[in-house]
């Protein structure tokens, strides 16, 4: 345990290089952590004499966020991504194994305090899994073999830094290239042309490329952009007025947020973004600032993808240098900056609200709406957040114009979106289509033979069988950030639907009553059925409970937390069919496993001391 | 209406206090009045030992132990209608109380550390019902057609539940006789 | 119709501009059901309760604007047939015990139950391990019975100035943590007469020593319906 001198140095160090700005806790904790291991009570203390914050923002901060630790978890803690395409590759086999081998439970810490093994949530690299953070680093590609070698690893104490390097290799897997990762655009062009066209002029551009989102909402970007550069902070109030347009000298303060958080799982077309084009997203960002008149902008990268932090920052620093970033940009008197924050695993920071609350250093939950972001974001001041596949394609279009854009893709639905493919095909990785692509032209590229089923959009998207598979992806139809995964035939859909029930319990940041118990009872639902338990009833429930789930939560985790259980109820029943027992009513708990215990302390195990099924 | 016949009723108590019962007879002259249309099977007020077919199955109390299950089951498949009286058969009560603490402190307590123990032995005779890990409602363990909650119900209610359901109603408290304490 | 009016359940709302739904409502002496809302305080929005249709989708009416013409259901059967259910789920996810709770008859998630027709739990109990706090030597700290509408939270905050209360943990694992590095009460500078020590709606923060200064059966929700205690007071 670091001594009170050691933590009192780790906050002051954190603090300090965050300007003691409560508004950079998550980040604070971050470094602290990386200092000490874990972050003790006295941490708490110290950090929040430093930040002049109450100490149970301090604990409540550091409780919400699944990689920050109040007490020691391992030298090494390894994390297996539980996305469900890692978990039919093998990951509860992988993992299992290598607790047998390093003699430790689940979850639990060694006793010797040298390791920790257990899962997390989707890490963002299911094309090429299954994998695992290692100490918040990925590993991927994992086999019996890979284990093995970690586990002797882990037992002879060698540092990650000499671990092979072939384990941390992170592969682009770009299978499919067209208008944003085909045609390089030259750095810093989209830049040019916003310092050459003007807040109007660019604004302009966008909105005639019919431009939307690629979260998955598909909020027209130029409106968004628009909202946020009329939205005048008035102090208290800050609305939308019109037809004032500010720029970067206006007195309100207007900020960029780049979406980062690729928690949903099955994508990875950030990732690939971030690695090997972030000069792009950067660009893109920089656009945006100019429409809006904003000086400061965060990248909010998952913490899952911390791998690349110091890259992007060095791409920032050589930007900065380039004069694409940082004061008078290109000579313009425009002057913008990036600070690139991380997260530290909580997918419903990938919610814009509730991103914006990690970003000020609080809990990851989402905001009351109206007001909206662009009117009342970051710090109170109007913000606006978009995707990052959203501000490459800003980037391209400031740059070329709008309507060759709009030429691509479908009438809602203009340009190109990029996919990330995973699951049973052979070709796994990153394909860029057109909008208006079908699902079967998809399947057939990225040979997939034999597909049952599809999920679209992630957990959160929509499932779909055979019969759909000539369905397009488009706003107008199967709208989707993204997530790709494909089932073949031999797939139990019921499984994918239940680790997707896992997930958003898991996940529910915990505010509202619907989504942190119904996500809850979903799950406990879903596991019944998996254990042989389940009834008709059961289904029943789950369905009652999906549909208030649906109906009454605060944001989209748990709009569409119930999605996965809902659908595949009505397009997979035989899944679930097979599956239950033709009672008209089951037991909520185990009753014979329910007297265990009372057996082991009295030594009994007389007829009487069980119950049976009947 | 006397040749009728008359609805045959069980009622148990599994893990509660007899409160309920209680109540029940604190419909105190009405009891004579019920008497005309009901007829009991197993209750405490007979010496039935195990419940037949009946129409009406009243459960007082959680379930805690394996006993109690047995007989749960046993009212379930010989009642038509089955209620749950009280709080503990609702939500498992103040015996639920001891859902979070470990069974084998629970047993260290009662037979090891109690005061005037010495020398005290777990009993493992195959007789004794044999405690489950946690206290559950009855409609965890078997379905329940009806609920009456209180801890007891005041007399009142039980009266108005029992003859709106005599009357073939689903069963509806005055306001200021629903109660969950 | 004029232009600050709101409709709900038939009936013609009047709203002053910057009033939510719930404010509206409610000066107009019609009763949305609530529980995380308190007039006093800043609209939360967590229980979910006051759920709405507004013009057709669901909104909590605590939060929302209200806007000329809304068109709202309020008292609906299936509206409150989904807040039963939301009450329901509030009383299996902790451990919730009226019998021997003194808050008992002045308990807004109880009254709620008896509002709306709640016979039973419905749903399997959670029955989670949830730390009591008797350190503080006049106000006792049960979590079982926290329903987090963070109402101390808000009180100790925004009123007593002294931010004993904050919520930790992550979703169904979310609970109350206090402002002590013990993490007990009673190393808080909380004092009775704060307000933080009278605002929860439960029995989670209880005052010591006044459990049965009103006998059961005078109790505020014993002879009157939440909606008639809380129109009243609004009055």
């Amino acid at each position: 345990m670091p001594d009170n001198n050691t933590i009192l140095l780790a906050v002051q160090t954190a603090a300090a290089r965050h300007g003691n700005d409560p508004a950079n806790l998550v980040q604070i904790l971050r470094e602290v952590q990386d200092a000490l291991g874990h972050i003790p009570e006295e941490a708490v203390d110290d950090i929040a004499r430093f930040l002049d914050i109450p100490r149970v923002r301090v604990a409540g901060v550091r409780g919400f966020y699944h990689f920050f630790h109040d007490r020691p978890h391992g030298r090494y803690e390894i994390l297996f991504s539980d996305n469900i395409i890692e978990h039919l590759q093998g990951k509860p086999e992988l993992l299992q194994q290598m607790c047998t081998r390093l003699w430790v439970e689940p979850e639990r810490m060694s006793e010797d305090g040298l390791v920790r093994v257990g899962s997390t949530s989707c890490i963002g690299m299911s094309d090429q899994g299954p994998a695992a953070l290692v100490n918040g680093v990925p590993v991927t590609r994992l086999n019996m073999e890979r284990v093995e070698t970690m586990v002797e690893l882990v037992q002879k104490g060698v540092p990650l830094s000499q671990w092979p390097a072939d384990f941390f290799q992170v592969e682009d897997n770009l299978r499919r290239a067209d208008v944003l990762l085909g045609e390089p655009l030259e750095r810093g062009a989209g830049v040019r042309a916003a310092v050459e066209k003007g807040s109007d002029g660019i604004l302009a551009e966008i909105d005639r490329s019919g431009l939307r989102g690629r979260g998955g909402a598909g909020f027209k970007t130029a409106v968004k952009w628009d909202f946020c550069r009329k939205a005048v902070d008035t102090g208290e109030e800050c609305s939308i007025v019109g037809p004032k347009v500010c720029d970067n000298t206006a007195a309100t303060v207007r900020y960029v947020v780049c979406n980062a958080d690729e928690g949903e799982p099955g994508t990875f077309k950030d990732r690939v973004l971030l690695n090997s084009h972030a000069d792009l997203v950067f660009e893109g960002m920089t656009v945006a600032a100019r429409v809006i008149g904003a000086r400061q902008g965060f990248l909010y990268l998952r913490g899952e993808y911390r791998y690349l932090f110091d890259k992007l920052n060095g791409i920032l620093a050589q930007r900065r240098r380039d004069g694409l970033l940082g004061e008078n940009i290109l000579g313009s008197g425009f002057s913008f900056d990036i600070v690139i924050h991380l997260g530290a695993g909580a997918y419903i920071c990938g919610e814009e609200s509730a991103l914006i609350e990690s970003l000020e250093g609080k809990r990851g939950t989402p905001r009351n709406r109206p007001p909206f972001p662009v009117t009342h974001g970051y710090l109170g001041k109007p913000t606006v957040v978009n995707n990052v596949e959203t501000y490459a394609l800003a980037a391209k279009i400031a740059a070329k114009g709008g309507e060759w854009f709009a030429a691509i893709g479908t009438a809602q639905s203009t340009g190109t979106k990029l996919l990330s493919i995973s699951g049973d095909c052979e070709r796994p990785g990153v394909y860029e289509y057109p909008f208006g692509v079908t699902v079967r032209q998809v399947l057939a590229d990225c040979g997939a033979q034999d597909a049952r089923a599809v999920q679209v959009g992630g957990p959160s998207g929509t499932i779909i069988g055979e019969g759909e598979f000539d369905r397009r992806l488009a706003f107008e139809d199967l709208a989707t950030g993204g997530s790709f995964m494909v089932f073949n035939r031999e797939r139990d859909i019921f499984e994918a639907a239940r680790n997707f029930s896992s997930f958003f319990a898991h996940e529910s940041c915990g505010f509202c009553t619907p989504c942190r118990v119904g996500s809850t009872l979903l799950k406990k639902g879903m596991d019944k059925i998996a254990s042989g338990h389940g009834t008709c009833a059961d289904v029943e429930e789950l369905k009652r409970i999906g549909q208030l789930t649906r109906a009454m939560s605060h944001c989209g985790l748990g709009q569409t937390a119930a999605n996965p259980v809902l659908q595949t109820l009505d397009k997979f029943w035989g899944d679930y069919e097979k599956r239950l027992i033709s009672k008209e009513f089951e037991p909520s708990f185990d009753l014979d496993k329910a007297l265990a215990v009372a057996r082991r302390i009295t030594g009994r195990d007389d007829a009487w001391a069980h119950v049976s099924a009947d | 209406m006397s040749e009728q016949k008359k609805i045959r009723v069980a009622t148990c108590s599994l893990a509660g206090c007899f409160g309920c019962h209680m109540s029940f007879l604190d419909i105190d002259e009405r009891l004579l009045q019920l008497l005309e249309h009901i007829e009991f099977d197993r209750t405490p007020l007979t010496d039935i030992k195990h419940c037949g077919p009946c129409d009406v199955g009243i459960i007082e109390g959680g379930v805690c132990n394996s006993e109690n299950v047995h007989v749960l089951k046993e009212f379930r498949k010989n009642c038509k209608v089955l209620v749950a009286i009280g709080a503990c058969a609702v939500n498992g009560g103040i015996p639920a109380v001891r859902n979070n603490i470990d069974l084998w402190e629970c047993f260290q307590e009662v037979y090891h550390y109690g005061i005037g123990l010495k020398n005290g032995q777990i009993p493992n005779d195959p007789e004794l019902p044999l405690p489950f890990d946690q206290v559950h409602p009855i409609y965890e363990v078997v379905k329940v057609d009806y609920f009456l909650p209180g801890c007891p119900p005041p007399a009142d209610a039980i009266w108005k539940f029992l003859t709106d359901l005599l009357a073939g109603k689903t069963p509806k408290l005055e306001y200021e006789t629903l109660h969950y304490d | 119709m004029s232009d600050n009016t709101i409709n709900i359940d038939g009936q013609t709302v009047p709203f002053l501009p910057g009033q939510t739904i719930m404010e509206a409502a409610m000066a107009a002496e019609v009763y949305i059901p609530h529980l995380c809302h308190n007039p006093e305080f800043t609209p939360h929005g967590s229980c979910k309760l006051c759920t709405v249709s507004v013009n057709g989708r669901s909104a909590a009416a605590c939060t929302m604007p209200a806007a000329a013409g809304q068109q709202i259901l309020n008292n609906t059967e299936e509206l409150n047939a989904n807040r039963r259910a939301l009450v329901q789920m509030l009383f299996v996810e902790g451990n919730h015990f009226c019998p021997f709770c003194e808050k008992s008859g002045n308990c807004q998630l109880q009254a709620l139950g008896y509002y709306l027709g709640m016979m039973d739990p419905h749903y399997n109990h959670f029955y989670p391990a949830r730390a009591v706090d008797g350190s503080h030597p006049d106000v006792l700290l049960d979590l079982n019975r926290c329903i987090m509408c963070e109402l101390c939270v808000r009180a100790s905050r925004d009123v007593d100035g002294k931010n004993v209360f904050g919520l930790t943990g992550r979703g169904i694992h979310t609970h109350i943590t206090v402002n002590s590095p013990s993490g007990r009460l009673g190393d808080t500078n909380l004092a009775v007469s704060d307000k933080a020590a009278e605002v929860c709606p439960v029995g989670a923060i209880i005052k010591k020593r006044h459990g049965f200064a009103v006998p059961i059966g005078e109790r505020l929700y014993d002879h009157k319906t939440i909606r008639e205690v809380q129109t009243e007071a609004h009055k």
